[in-house]
């Protein structure tokens, strides 16, 4: 947990607001075990990175928070929604309430860029289309993406702008709660840096809790408050990371011992002191 | 004070917060406009008219009095500072009060990617009459010299394996035999059975009033072993082979596998089509045999039913009445619609480009052209053949 005691009372109940909450989850592939007992909650307003070498079940596990999948057992809680007996129209409420954006965009082919992130929009709400469009654009500008850029086909795209209009689609309804499958995947130093300023940005500015998976030790360096460490089916070690450099367990160990762990660790001014503190105003103000 | 509600986007509540009231404006004075309630894209809808409509009454400042608003998202604040900029370019001054400290990120963060909407483009008149059927020449055209340029390819290729025969990639092409061909089996022998049928059925009302019932023989040898087996093969081979040929070199060529072939060194016309060119010009004629025996089988058996021609009566006129020159001109065409099938298949494969929607699009396109081309040739043979006197 995050050190929670100078701040003020209204702030720590602010900021203890759990927004997911994965309680002893379980999940079985046939014989493979890709969960064991796994727990962890992620706070309002916080970013969180989930961690793990490639088969930890990072994204199996981010498919059963976005309800894609159902664990075997174990429970998991979604903006206060169980999601195990969830029903349909609540499913339905709740995703409109969450962001995601996929690995590979997951943009649809057939759509310009402006109509894909206009699209959650005219499926929700009853706006017009100009005023629409007119908010598509502006989602996209949020992502650092212009206007020609809008009407273009993704199969248009590099994968940089790629990301980018895939993060405005995920933001098309003011998530409360945005999910990231490797947000900088891929990309060239220049976009990752700007992806992350992206991150930290929309968390400061529309108060977004965060949930990303990466292999990116710079990002999770940069923009993470916390960040979960899984290995063999289960929770290896959780904290801020300054903290977890600290812990000496050999599956967090890989990710601070290694040559490109080293160098994320000192070359990356952990932000989340500069940023942390104005995203906490933010939250402080949020009415109950 | 009770202020004159000039917008109520009622009935619909937001699912989330259902105590909120939804986004509404007050006149409280001709100076001062206030906001209230939820404004968010769920609270907007009913509102947008009316609020588009919104014009400050005279010079002067205008004060927006924000302090009523309890919800405010991206569509709020795209509102909210849309409304802004349109009084102040209509009355010069206006000035933003009381807006909660939560809500002013969102605003800043929207002001800061304000953008005016883009002047509506120029859209270009319709193309006349003319222009489209111009239009749709010159597509028709270029298709047909990129399909003669791949044909061209595909022979060049061919001729580089002929040099080299190992080359030849003996796994898809066996593969591609057993999936075109022995796997086509039931379908093509059921499907040439019925026209048997259908065409003996057809033939049985007409002899009969002539009394020509024996003839029944030649109508179905004829007609099955010379025109609808080889078609009826080449349409279902089009339609299960054919597809799936342009599906899987589309989605490849999608993924970028083609790209990886080319990159390997592999030629990805020697790797694609010619096995299956090869595969198909074995299998076809064969399938149109099965079809033959299949289809005359359906006639026998119904002029025994309609007719009472017997199997010995119907064999013996059979064999007087049809030539083997008959029989191979059948299954002549065969390798030929193969060929045109297997082409076409993967000449839309190669054509693909884009996303799924596009593998849709020349999947479908690969269909019907080689269905159509199927049937020119088979037009073209028809004339040749009687050119020749067959």
């Amino acid at each position: 947990m995050r050190s929670t005691s100078k701040v003020h009372d209204t702030r720590q109940q602010a900021d203890t607001e759990v927004v997911v909450d994965v309680r002893g989850v379980s999940t079985r592939f046939g014989e493979h075990v890709v969960h064991s007992d796994l727990s962890f909650s992620v706070t309002r307003a916080e970013i969180l990175a989930l961690l793990g070498g490639s088969g930890s079940g990072k994204s199996t596990l981010l498919r059963e928070m976005i309800l894609l999948q159902r664990p075997d057992s174990g429970s998991i809680q979604v903006l206060g929604t169980d999601l195990e007996n969830i029903t349909t129209e609540s499913a339905l409420a709740l995703r409109q309430r969450l962001g995601v954006m996929f690995q590979h965009g997951g943009l649809f082919g057939a759509l310009t860029v402006l109509e894909n992130v206009g699209l959650p929009l005219r499926e929700h709400t009853q706006l017009s289309s100009g005023l629409i469009d007119d908010l598509a654009r502006c989602k996209l500008a949020m992502t650092g993406l212009d206007d020609t850029v809008g009407a273009q086909y993704p199969a248009l795209l590099s994968g940089g702008m790629l990301k980018r209009a895939s993060l405005a689609r995920a933001l098309a309804l003011d998530p409360e709660l945005l999910f990231l499958d490797e947000p900088t995947a891929g990309l060239d130093p220049e976009s990752a840096g700007a992806v992350q300023d992206l991150i930290l940005g929309l968390r400061k500015s529309l108060r977004l809790s965060i949930v990303m998976i990466t292999h990116d030790l710079d990002l999770v360096w940069g923009a993470a408050d916390r960040a979960v460490v899984l290995g063999a089916g289960t929770v290896q070690g959780i904290g801020s990371m300054p903290e977890l450099a600290q812990i000496n367990n050999p599956a967090v160990r890989k990710f601070f011992d290694g040559q490109r762990g080293k160098r994320a660790s000192t070359t990356q001014q952990p932000r989340e002191h500069a940023m942390a503190p104005q995203a906490r105003e933010v939250t402080a103000s949020k009415p109950k | 004070m009770a202020p004159l509600s000039l917008g109520q986007a009622g009935e619909w509540m937001p699912m989330t917060t259902l105590d909120q009231r939804p986004a509404a404006f007050t006149w409280t004075t001709p100076k001062i406009l206030a906001l209230t309630g939820a404004w968010t894209a769920r609270g907007l809808s009913t509102l947008e008219t009316s609020l588009s409509l919104l014009a400050a009454s005279d010079k002067g400042e205008t004060v927006v009095e924000a302090s009523g608003i309890t919800a405010l998202d991206t569509a709020g604040a795209w509102s909210v500072h849309s409304l802004i900029s349109r009084l102040q370019a209509d009355s010069g001054q206006v000035s933003l009060h009381d807006l909660p400290d939560r809500f002013k990120n969102i605003l800043a963060s929207v002001e800061s990617h304000f953008s005016a909407p883009p002047a509506a483009q120029a859209i270009s008149p319709a193309p006349g009459m003319l222009g489209t059927l111009g239009h749709a020449a010159i597509a028709q055209f270029s298709q047909l010299f990129a399909l003669l340029s791949f044909v061209g390819e595909c022979a060049v290729v061919g001729v580089a394996l002929l040099r080299h025969p190992t080359r030849l990639r003996w796994r898809p092409m066996l593969f591609n035999l057993r999936t075109a061909g022995f796997d086509a089996l039931p379908i093509v022998g059921l499907l040439g059975f019925l026209l048997g049928v259908v065409v003996a059925y057809q033939g049985a009302e007409q002899l009969r009033r002539y009394g020509a019932n024996i003839f029944i023989a030649d109508l179905v040898g004829l007609s099955m072993l010379r025109e609808f087996s080889p078609l009826i093969t080449a349409i279902i081979v089009a339609g299960r082979s054919g597809s799936a040929y342009a599906a899987q070199i589309g989605t490849m060529s999608v993924t970028e596998e083609i790209d990886a072939m080319r990159t390997l060194g592999i030629p990805p016309i020697e790797m694609l089509v010619w096995p299956k060119v090869i595969a198909l010009v074995v299998a076809m004629p064969l399938l149109t045999v099965l079809s033959d025996a299949f289809g005359v089988g359906g006639g026998m058996i119904m002029a025994q039913v309609q007719l009472d021609v017997g199997f010995p009566e119907f064999l013996e006129r059979f064999a007087k009445a049809i030539s083997i020159t008959d029989y191979v001109i059948g299954i002549a065409k065969a390798p030929v619609f193969a060929m045109v099938i297997v082409v076409i298949g993967c000449f839309q494969g190669f054509l693909t480009h884009g996303g799924p929607d596009s593998v849709g699009v020349h999947t479908t396109r690969s269909v019907v052209q080689s269905i159509f081309l199927v049937i020119v040739f088979d037009a073209l043979f028809s004339v040749a053949f009687s050119a020749l006197d067959l």
